[in-house]
C-alpha cells in the first residue's frame, strides 16, 4: 500500500514537473517574460534593474530553475492590477469559488443519484423518460444561458432572489453560514450544478441498469430482499466507484466551469478574478491560476483514485499485491 | 392402502406453463410441467440448456424476467397455494420457505459487498434481528455446510474464495431461513469434479438431516444419478421421462432420455461409441406454437409417423413412466 | 450501402423526438446558408446603422421603415438579421473547428493504434491528460496566450476538442487491431497503409460520426462561451454569444429581446443537434442493433 501510495505521489509531481516546463515555455520562451513580470509603467533604468533582479539575462535553464524556486515557494510575482501578491489574491478569492463548486456537486449528487437510480429502475416509465430529456438539456444547453434565463426568471420576473454578488463573508471566507449568503448562493450553484447533474442522471442510469440486470439482483430477490433493499445495497454499493469518480474529476471540471457561473452572477471568485486577468493581461495572475489549478487537477485524481481502492475490494486486493 | 392420511409433498408444481414472446410468436418455454418433492427428497429435473429447466425453477419463484409470464399451473408448497400469490405475499415466501442457488457464484454474489453483509441482508430480509444478529445467524449457517473459521469467512468478499467455498456459502444463504424446498440451479457445473463430490455429498447429508426438499437442475446426468432419488428428464419444456432415479438411469425408457444416459462416459465400455442425437428443434404448428405431438420426434431414431399424435403415458411401474409411442424395451 | 442507410433510417425513425431534432437542424443550417438574402439587413455594415434605432422592442418599424420583428440591439441592428448572420459564423466556425479537430484526432488516433509502441503510448498518454481538462480551460488559456480573432478562436476550439477524436478513433482502432483479420492482412503484401485505410479507418468511422455530430454542438457552445466572456470574436461581426453578451447588461431593466432571441436560437440549435447525436448513437450502436 505504501509503496503504491509513493508511486502514485511521484507520478503526480511528474506531472507537475512536466506542466511547469510547458508554462515556463509558454509564458517566458514564447511569450516575453519581461512583459509578464514586469510592470509595463515602469521606466527604462527600473526595467534593466528589474531584469538583472529577476535574473532574464541568465541562460534559460537557469532561468527555469529561478522559475521553479519561487513557484515552489508560492511566489508568483505581483498582480499588476491590484499591485499585491498574486498567491495572497486568489487564496483570497479561493473561498468563494470553493463554497459556490462545492454546493453546485451537492445538487448535483442529491438530485442526480435518485434522479438515475428511477430513471434506471423504471427505464420504461414515463418520468423515466421526461428525466432522461431533461438530462440532455442540462448538460447541452451553455451553462451561461441558464444562467441568463434563471436570472430572468427568478430575478427579473419573480424578484425572489438577488441577480448577482455575494453575501457577507462570515468564517473562513465562506458566505453560507448566513441566511443572506444563501440567497446570493443558490442561483449561481443551481446554474453550476446543471451540467453535472445532467451528466450524473446518465451515469446513474446506466449503472442501475446494469446492476438491476446482474445476477446477483436475481440472487438478492430469491432470498426475497425487499426492493428498496436491493437498490438501496446492491446499486447504490455497485454505483458507489461510477459517482465517486464523477464528483472527483468533475470537481476540477466545476471549478473551471465556474469561470463562466462567476462572470454571469457577478461572483467574486477565482473564475471571475481569471476574466478580469486575462482582459487586463494581468499575466502573473494568469501564470499563477493556470499552475494551481493544474495542482488542483493532479491531487484530484490522486484522492480520486484511492477512494476507489476503498471502495472497490479488488482494486484493494491487487494494490497490496 | 394406508390408513394414515399422507402429509402433502414438501413442493408440487401442476400443469406449470410460462411463455415468453418470440420472434415467430409466443414460446412455451415450460409447458405443462408437473412434479412432486417429499420432504428430504431430491428431484433431479434434467436436461439440454433451452429444454426449459431452468425457466421452470425461477417460474416457481415468481422470478420470471418480463416479458416471460406464467400463463398456467400451481406451485403449491407443503400444501398451500403459493402461485398466483400478490408480490409482497410473494416476497415473504422467496427465501423464507423456497431458497434458490445458482450456477455461478462469482456472478451471484456481489463483487462490492462482504460475504457478511450479503448473508445478513438474506436474514433481515425476513427476520427483523439486530445486525449482529444476523451476522451470528450467518456463521452458523456457514458452519452448517462445513465452512472452516466462519467467522473469517463473513469478512471476506466474494473473489477471496475458491470456486468450492463459495458455492458452499451460496448452499448456506440458501439455508439461512431453514425453508421447506430449495431450487438449485446447475449449482456444481463450474466446479471441479472433486470439489462437486464434496458439495454433493454435503447436500445430500443435509437433505436427510433438515428434511428441506431440493429441486436439482442440471445438464449433468452423471451428477444427479448419485444424488437424486427420483428424475424428470425434459425436453422442449416438457417433461418426457420421470422416475426413481436408479430405475430412469439404469432402463431408460423414452429415446431422448437413452441418448442422455448414453453420453455420460462412465456408462459405456471402453471405446465403444457415444450415440450421437441428430440435430433439430421442436416441430411447431401455423402459429408458431408447438404442436402437440412428440417434440422429440424431428430427432428422434426411433420415430414412425404416429409421433404427430400427442405421445401416451407409458407406465412402467414403481412410478416410473414416459411420455412416447415407441418406449425402448428394457435390457433384460 | 444504400440498404444499410435505409435500414439505419428506418431505426433512426422510431424516435419522433430525433426526427423533429434532425427537422430543425436541416432548417437551421438552410438559415445560416441563406442569411444574405434572407435577411432584412446587413448587419455587418457600420454604415448602415443607426443609433436611433438601438433597442427598438420586437415589433416596432425603424428608421430603414420595415418592421423589425424581434426588435434591435443596442447597435441598432436589425435583431432578426443579426441572430441570422450571427448563427452563419456560429456553424461556420464550429463545423470548420470540428473538422480540422476530425481529421487531426483522427490522424493521431489511427497513427498511435496502427504503429502501437512508445509512440502510441506517448500519443495517448498526452490525449489523456488533455482529455481529463475541461475544454473550456483549455480554450481560455489559448486565446489567453494567442489574442482574439477567428483563426485564434478556431485554434482554441480544434486544441480543446481533437482529443476526443483522438481517444474515440484509438479505441475503435485498436480494438479492430487486435483481431485475426488485420493480423492476416498484415502478413500479406498489400501496403501498411492500405490496411490502415481499407480496415482501420472504416470501422472507427460509427464512433466517430456520434463524436463529430457531438462534438459540434459542444463546439458551438464553447464559441458562443467565449464570446460570451468577451474572450471571442471582435464587436464588429458578433456571433450568438456576443449578442447575448451584449444583451445582457439590458436584461435587469427589462429589455429581455436582445439576449434572449438570440438565446433561444442557441439553446435550439444546441439542443437539436444533441438530440439527433442521441440517436445516432443508438443506430450506430452494433449493441443496440435487432
Amino acid at each position: 500500500m505504501l509503496g503504491f501510495l509513493l508511486g502514485r505521489l511521484a507520478q503526480a509531481a511528474l506531472v507537475m514537473l512536466v506542466m511547469s516546463v510547458l508554462v515556463f515555455l509558454g509564458v517566458y520562451a514564447i511569450g516575453n517574460p519581461i512583459d509578464v513580470l514586469i510592470d509595463p509603467a515602469a521606466s527604462p533604468d527600473m526595467r534593466a534593474a528589474l531584469i538583472r533582479q529577476y535574473g532574464l539575462d541568465l541562460p534559460l535553464w537557469q532561468q527555469y530553475g529561478h522559475f521553479l524556486g519561487n513557484v515552489l515557494s508560492g511566489d508568483f510575482g505581483n498582480s499588476f492590477v491590484f499591485r499585491i501578491p498574486v498567491m495572497s489574491l486568489i487564496l483570497s478569492r479561493l473561498p468563494a469559488t470553493l463554497e459556490l463548486a462545492v454546493t453546485a456537486m451537492l445538487i448535483a449528487t442529491l438530485l442526480g443519484v435518485p434522479l438515475g437510480i428511477w430513471a434506471g429502475y423504471r427505464p420504461e416509465a414515463r418520468s423515466s423518460k421526461v428525466i432522461m430529456a431533461a438530462s440532455v438539456f442540462g448538460f447541452s444547453v451553455p451553462t451561461f444561458w441558464v444562467g441568463l434565463l434563471l436570472i430572468l426568471a427568478f430575478s427579473v420576473e419573480f424578484r425572489w432572489l438577488p441577480s448577482g454578488g455575494r453575501g457577507p463573508a462570515g468564517p473562513l471566507g465562506l458566505s453560507i453560514f448566513s441566511a443572506d449568503g444563501w440567497t446570493y448562493l443558490l442561483l449561481p450553484a443551481l446554474n453550476l450544478s446543471l451540467f453535472k447533474l445532467g451528466l450524473l442522471i446518465r451515469l446513474v442510469r446506466a449503472g442501475t441498469e446494469e446492476v438491476m440486470a446482474s445476477e446477483h439482483v436475481r440472487f438478492a430477490r430469491a432470498q426475497g430482499l425487499p426492493e428498496w433493499q436491493v437498490v438501496g445495497l446492491h446499486v447504490l454499493k455497485n454505483i458507489g466507484i461510477p459517482i465517486v469518480t464523477v464528483f472527483g474529476l468533475e470537481f476540477g471540471s466545476t471549478l473551471a466551469f465556474a469561470v463562466v457561473t462567476e462572470t454571469v452572477f457577478n461572483w467574486p471568485g477565482m473564475g471571475k478574478l481569471i476574466i478580469e486577468s486575462i482582459t487586463a493581461l494581468d499575466r502573473p495572475v494568469m501564470v499563477a491560476y493556470l499552475i494551481l489549478v493544474v495542482l488542483l487537477f493532479v491531487v484530484i485524481n490522486l484522492v480520486v483514485e484511492l477512494t476507489y481502492g476503498f471502495l472497490d475490494p479488488r482494486v484493494r486486493l491487487k494494490s497490496g499485491a | 392402502m394406508s390408513t394414515l392420511k399422507e402429509a402433502p409433498p414438501a413442493l408440487e408444481v401442476r400443469g406449470l406453463r410460462t411463455q415468453f414472446p418470440g420472434r415467430q410468436g409466443l414460446v412455451r418455454a415450460v409447458d405443462g410441467v408437473s412434479f412432486a418433492i417429499r420432504r428430504g427428497e431430491i428431484l433431479g429435473l434434467v436436461g439440454e440448456s433451452g429444454s426449459g429447466k431452468s425457466v421452470t425453477g425461477f417460474s416457481i419463484l415468481g422470478l420470471v424476467e418480463p416479458p416471460g409470464k406464467v400463463v398456467a399451473g400451481e406451485v403449491l408448497l407443503a400444501g398451500r397455494r403459493i402461485s398466483g400469490l400478490d408480490g409482497a405475499a410473494m416476497r415473504r415466501i422467496r427465501g423464507a420457505e423456497v431458497a434458490m442457488v445458482f450456477q455461478d457464484p462469482l456472478m451471484t454474489l456481489n463483487p462490492v459487498l462482504r460475504i457478511g453483509t450479503q448473508m445478513a441482508a438474506a436474514v433481515r430480509a425476513h427476520d427483523r434481528v439486530s445486525r449482529a444478529a444476523a451476522w451470528d445467524r450467518a456463521e452458523q449457517a456457514l458452519t452448517t455446510v462445513g465452512i472452516p473459521s466462519p467467522r473469517a469467512r463473513l469478512d471476506a468478499y466474494p473473489h477471496q474464495l475458491s470456486g468450492g467455498m463459495r458455492q458452499r456459502v451460496a448452499i448456506a444463504t440458501a439455508l439461512l431461513h431453514r425453508p421447506k424446498a430449495i431450487i438449485a440451479d446447475e449449482p456444481t457445473t463450474a466446479l471441479d469434479v472433486s470439489i462437486q463430490g464434496q458439495i454433493l455429498a454435503e447436500v445430500r447429508r443435509l437433505a436427510d438431516e433438515t428434511g428441506t426438499a431440493f429441486l436439482w437442475i442440471t445438464h449433468d446426468l452423471a451428477v444427479v444419478s448419485s444424488l437424486a432419488d427420483a428424475l424428470c428428464v425434459m425436453y422442449a419444456g416438457r417433461v418426457v421421462e420421470r422416475g426413481p432415479a436408479d430405475a430412469v438411469i439404469a432402463a431408460p425408457r423414452h429415446p431422448y432420455t437413452v441418448a442422455l444416459v448414453g453420453s455420460v462416459p462412465s456408462g459405456h465400455a471402453p471405446g465403444a461409441r457415444l450415440p450421437q442425437l441428430a440435430a433439430g428443434l421442436p416441430p411447431r404448428g401455423a402459429d408458431g406454437a408447438p404442436d402437440s405431438g412428440c417434440p422429440f420426434r424431428t430427432r428422434c431414431p426411433r420415430a414412425t409417423e404416429v409421433c404427430a399424435a400427442p405421445p401416451p403415458e407409458r407406465d412402467f411401474g414403481a412410478g416410473h413412466t414416459a411420455l412416447c409411442h415407441h418406449p425402448v424395451e428394457a435390457a433384460a | 450501402m444504400s440498404g444499410a442507410i435505409a435500414e439505419g433510417w428506418r431505426e433512426y425513425r422510431r424516435s419522433p423526438v430525433a426526427v423533429v431534432a434532425l427537422l430543425v437542424v436541416l432548417a437551421i443550417v438552410a438559415l445560416a446558408l441563406l442569411a444574405p438574402w434572407i435577411a432584412p439587413q446587413d448587419p455587418y455594415d457600420q454604415a448602415g446603422l443607426d443609433l436611433f434605432d438601438a433597442r427598438l422592442p420586437p415589433g416596432e418599424v425603424g428608421s430603414g421603415g420595415y418592421v423589425h420583428w424581434l426588435g434591435t440591439d443596442n447597435a441598432g441592428r436589425d435583431l432578426l438579421s443579426a441572430i441570422l448572420y450571427g448563427l452563419r459564423l456560429s456553424l461556420m466556425i464550429s463545423v470548420s473547428a470540428g473538422t480540422v479537430a476530425l481529421v487531426l484526432g483522427t490522424a493521431i488516433g489511427l497513427s498511435a493504434a496502427y504503429y502501437g509502441g512508445w509512440f502510441g503510448a506517448l500519443a495517448m498518454r498526452v490525449v489523456d491528460l488533455q482529455l481529463s481538462l475541461p475544454a473550456i480551460l483549455l480554450a481560455l488559456v489559448l486565446v489567453a496566450m494567442l489574442g482574439q480573432g477567428v483563426p485564434q478562436l478556431m485554434a482554441a476550439l480544434v486544441a480543446a476538442q481533437y482529443a476526443y477524436f483522438a481517444r474515440t478513433a484509438y479505441g475503435a482502432a485498436s480494438a479492430e487491431r487486435r483481431k485475426d483479420y488485420i493480423e492476416a492482412a498484415l502478413s500479406t503484401p498489400l501496403s501498411g497503409r492500405r490496411v490502415l485505410l481499407r480496415h482501420l479507418l472504416p470501422n472507427t468511422l460509427p464512433p466517430l460520426i456520434v463524436v463529430v455530430t457531438v462534438q459540434i454542438a459542444t463546439a458551438i457552445s464553447l464559441e458562443a462561451t467565449l464570446s460570451f466572456l468577451g474572450l471571442g470574436l471582435p464587436i464588429t461581426r458578433p456571433s450568438l454569444g456576443l449578442l447575448i453578451s451584449n444583451g445582457f447588461q439590458f436584461l435587469l431593466s427589462g429589455r429581455y429581446w436582445i439576449s434572449v432571441y438570440p438565446g433561444i436560437t442557441l439553446m435550439v440549435t444546441v439542443l437539436a443537434i444533441n438530440l439527433v447525436g442521441d440517436q445516432l448513437r443508438q443506430v450506430l450502436n452494433p449493441k443496440h442493433r435487432r
